[in-house]
Parts: C-alpha cells; sequence; structure tokens
C-alpha cells in the first residue's frame, strides 16, 4: 500500500521497511530533474526531517522524510542518471528505503484518492 | 491575483500551446511549455526557438534640439544619451546597436539595455531602445527626468518583442522577411511584413545567432504562428531563457547586476567606449574610471561546480582555505554543458580562471574553480 504526504512525498510498506519517493505530481511539476542528493544509508532521520534533494533546472526542492527511522538503502542509479525520476518516480526511481521507529506514523499519511484530491486543489 | 497580471499580445496564443504560465516582473509569461525546460534548452541550441520578450520596454528617443542635417541630429541624441551610459553611441554605425547601461550618480547600474541608431537616412536624432521588463517604469521616467529638455521619449508600449534564437533562426527568419539573412551580428533594419512594420535587429541572449523583431501588438500572434509553422521552431519559455543566457555567461538585471554593482566590477566593461573612458561624462565616471584604472575590489566570474550539485544564487563563494570571498549571483544547471554552472562575484584575489574555490550548498563545501565565460561557444553571425 502506498501512502502520501502533502508535502508530495510517497511511502510503501514492504514489512517493517517503507520505500520512500517522490510522488508522480511532485515530478511532473518539478520538470526535468538533474540533480538528487541522497542520505548516507545509517542516517537516523525524524519525520519532517529533510531527507533528501531534488533540482530541477529551475530551482532545487527539499525531500522530507514521510516516517522516522533509519536509512538502511538510497538508490544509487538515480544520483547518477537523475532523469530516471521523472521516468517512473512511484516505481524504479525511489529515492530510500527507511527501517521505520515508529510504523504508526505511516498510518497518519494520506491514502491515493485523498492525496489525489490534495494535489488538485494545490493548482 | 492572475488578474491583475498584465498579458502580452501572444499570451492567449502560449496558453493554446499548453504553456505553463508564471507572473514575471507584472506579466503573464510562460515558463515553459508541454517540451519542458531542458528539451527546450537544448532545442534552441539544435535548431531554433521562439521567446516572447514583449515583457521587455521598447522605446524611441527622439532629440528635440535643432541641429544640422542627419548626422547632426544623431550627435545630439547620442550627446543626450551618453550623459546616462557609458556607451560610445556617437560614433555607432547607421543601424547598429549596442549593449550598454543606465548608471547612478554613484556608477551603479540601473538597468542594462539596447541602444539601435535608425538605418533611414530621414531617422536620424533617433534612438531606439530596449529595456528591461522589471524596470521599464523606472528607467522611462529617469529618460523623461534627465533628458526631458532635449529629447522627447516614445514608449512603445504598442509593440511587442519575438525572439528567434538558434542555429536555424536566420534559414526561417530570411524565408519569411527576405534580405534579414545578410544582416550581421548587432545591426538593425526596418522591414515591412504584409504591411506590418517590422523592426529586425540581429541580436538575442541566448549565445546563439538570432534575431529580435518588434511587431505592432496586432500583428504579433500572426508572426509568431508563422514563425512556429517551420518544423524547426519551438516556443520556448522563461525557465530555458534563463539556463541559456547563463550558459552564454550573459548578465541577468537585478541579479548579476544591481545598482551596487559598477559595469567594471560586473565585468561588462566592453560596455565602457574608449572615448568615453578619456573623457568620462557619465554618471558615477570618477568611480569607473578610478576601478578601470585600478582594478576593481570584486569582479564577476564564471564559476564551475566540480561535483554534479547546482550552486543557486546566493550561494556563499569561499577560498580554498575557507576564507567568504564572495557569492553566486546566477547558478544552475547548463543543460548544453551537461552539468552545474555558476557566476558570481568575488575578490579580484581569486578572478584567474583556474582559481580553486569552495561553493557552500546546503552547508556542504563543494569543490568549484573560476571559468572563462561564455560556458559554451558563441555563435553570432558576423558575415
Amino acid at each position: 500500500m502506498t501512502k502520501y504526504t502533502k508535502d508530495h512525498e510517497w511511502a510503501r510498506a514492504e514489512g517493517d521497511v517503507y520505500v520512500i519517493g517522490i510522488s508522480a505530481h511532485a515530478a511532473e511539476q518539478l520538470g526535468d530533474i538533474v540533480f538528487v542528493e541522497l542520505p548516507e544509508p545509517g542516517k537516523t532521520i525524524a519525520k519532517g526531517d529533510e531527507l533528501a534533494v531534488v533540482e530541477s533546472v529551475k530551482a532545487a526542492s527539499d525531500v522530507y522524510a514521510p516516517v522516522s527511522g533509519e536509512v538502511i538503502e538510497a538508490n544509487q542509479p538515480i544520483v547518477d542518471e537523475p532523469g530516471k525520476v521523472n521516468e517512473d518516480p512511484e516505481g524504479a526511481a525511489w529515492l530510500v528505503k527507511i527501517k521505520a521507529s515508529d510504523p504508526s506514523e505511516f498510518d497518519t499519511l494520506m491514502d491515493e484518492a485523498a492525496y489525489k484530491e490534495f494535489a488538485e486543489s494545490e493548482e | 491575483m492572475t488578474d491583475a497580471l498584465k498579458q502580452t499580445p501572444l499570451t492567449a496564443l502560449h496558453r493554446s500551446l499548453g504553456a505553463k504560465m508564471t507572473a514575471f516582473a507584472g506579466y503573464d509569461m510562460p515558463v515553459q511549455f508541454p517540451l519542458g525546460v531542458l528539451k527546450e534548452h537544448l532545442h534552441t541550441r539544435e535548431k531554433a526557438g521562439l521567446f516572447d520578450v514583449s515583457h521587455m520596454g521598447q522605446a524611441f528617443l527622439q532629440t528635440t534640439e535643432a541641429a544640422l542635417g542627419a548626422d547632426g541630429a544623431h550627435e545630439k541624441i547620442a550627446a543626450a544619451i551618453e550623459s546616462l551610459v557609458p556607451g560610445e553611441i556617437r560614433k555607432l554605425k547607421k543601424g547598429g546597436m549596442r549593449y550598454s547601461v543606465l548608471l547612478s550618480e554613484t556608477g551603479g547600474v540601473l538597468d542594462d539595455l539596447m541602444i539601435t541608431r535608425p538605418a533611414r537616412d530621414d531617422k536620424q536624432g533617433l534612438l531606439f531602445l530596449v529595456v528591461n521588463a522589471a524596470t521599464k517604469a523606472q528607467d522611462f521616467a529617469l529618460l523623461q527626468e534627465k533628458l526631458g529638455d532635449r529629447a522627447e521619449l516614445e514608449i512603445a508600449d504598442h509593440r511587442a518583442l519575438l525572439a528567434l534564437q538558434g542555429p536555424k533562426a536566420a534559414g526561417v527568419v530570411d524565408a519569411l522577411i527576405p534580405g534579414t539573412g545578410e544582416q550581421t551580428f548587432m545591426t538593425m533594419k526596418p522591414y515591412e511584413w504584409n504591411g506590418a512594420d517590422l523592426i529586425v535587429s540581429r541580436c538575442g541572449y541566448t549565445g546563439e545567432d538570432g534575431f529580435e523583431i518588434s511587431v505592432p501588438d496586432e500583428r504579433a500572434e500572426e508572426l509568431a504562428k508563422a514563425l512556429l509553422a517551420s518544423p524547426d521552431v519551438e516556443p520556448i519559455g522563461l525557465g530555458a531563457r534563463d539556463s541559456l543566457r547563463l550558459e552564454a555567461g550573459l548578465c541577468l538585471y537585478g541579479h548579476d547586476l544591481t545598482p551596487e554593482t559598477s559595469p567594471v566590477e560586473g565585468n561588462i566593461a566592453f560596455a565602457i567606449g574608449k572615448r568615453r573612458r578619456a573623457e568620462g561624462g557619465f554618471p558615477g565616471a570618477e568611480r569607473i574610471l578610478h576601478e578601470l584604472q585600478e582594478g576593481p575590489s570584486r569582479l564577476r566570474v564564471g564559476l564551475l561546480p566540480e561535483g554534479r550539485a547546482p550552486a543557486r544564487e546566493g550561494t556563499q563563494i569561499q577560498s580554498a582555505d575557507g576564507k567568504p570571498i564572495g557569492s553566486v549571483t546566477s547558478g544552475g544547471f547548463g543543460p548544453t554543458v551537461g552539468g552545474p554552472v555558476a557566476m558570481g562575484y568575488v575578490d579580484t584575489a581569486y578572478v584567474e580562471a583556474g582559481t580553486e574555490l569552495c561553493l557552500i550548498v546546503r552547508g556542504k563545501a563543494q569543490p568549484a574553480h573560476v571559468a572563462d565565460m561564455p560556458f559554451t561557444p558563441q555563435r553570432y553571425y558576423r558575415g
């Protein structure tokens, strides 16, 4: 199940590990992504902290952690080819995997329908 | 909010082409088209891009002083404008244009602008000016205040301005407006196109060959559509306009040039004419001539980050040993360069190409070095 934040991140539960990325809506709004900065595995992060940075030609954008925990994996191929984030933002171009310290945080995120409505209301 | 924004004669066309619009200098402008910033940028360097720059300020400055003949009239209007800019306008050839700056009394840059001398004998005593959108009201007020007793300013707010830039621009424009292809870089000629009077200048702000075409408002959409009819032409938004001018090493007013920076510090001393250097007679001449003689204390330089992280405007620049020496005024990703590019002001001890520096991006020192500009080769048509 995939859930979303108001800052346009998504999180998908795989056991107690959460795969994190930016939404297709966010990728579309940012335009061509030319730079991605990811945290080192092993880093401990709290929900709402700056987790990663994605930059388009126009601007830099912070990515915030949807859940607290420890970063256990970063998706290195997208650092080498940032354009992949535009191609498949909610699939192959995930950013990091976080081992959650408080899985109940995930439950507070929006489901797909709620996020879709939220994203549309923002435009 | 959107209601308060001004429109250009091409706003409806931009929307119909699927543009993403943004507020810029009080105008509702296209920031990108469906192609996207990256591909719009590359398309312009490869083929040709059409830009709506109608938000910029166009004006005619006409001498009101008695003069002997056409050349005498030009001398009068040149002397008038030379009291506000450091450029050599008097010796400008008929149909020639020059990049210059409006100066404050302390030698700061109030705006950068294009000044064109008409090609036709019967138009001498007139100058065609193009200034920036965000500063046009204050520029025109300054011209009226300072030159009102010597010249009449006619603001051409009924004219649109289209730019076609890129290696295919000359073929496209010449097919539509025969003769334009023979114009060389920084020259202007008037044309009639299907009954519309056009002012065609071979110039631009991308580093590519190209044209800026001033056209009456009511004919602008027709001209834009005629240019877009070529398979080589794509509409280009402000996003790619910015990345193209950044790679070309060209200044964005309000960022790379401000009322605090002099043209010498801004590394555009080429805009200060040789005779003007000897004679002075422009606002802030004392400071500017001193800086030309002794060197300024800081200078705008090109910066190439060695990693992949773009360094944006406001990024602190440090020497290799960690001393703050300046800041980035424009920076981002250069699609043609294929990596980050930037420009900024540094202490003059650090301006030599190759000097190692650090850019402080999100608290981390990223290695970079001073680089010659432009970052991509200029491809102007010089005949």
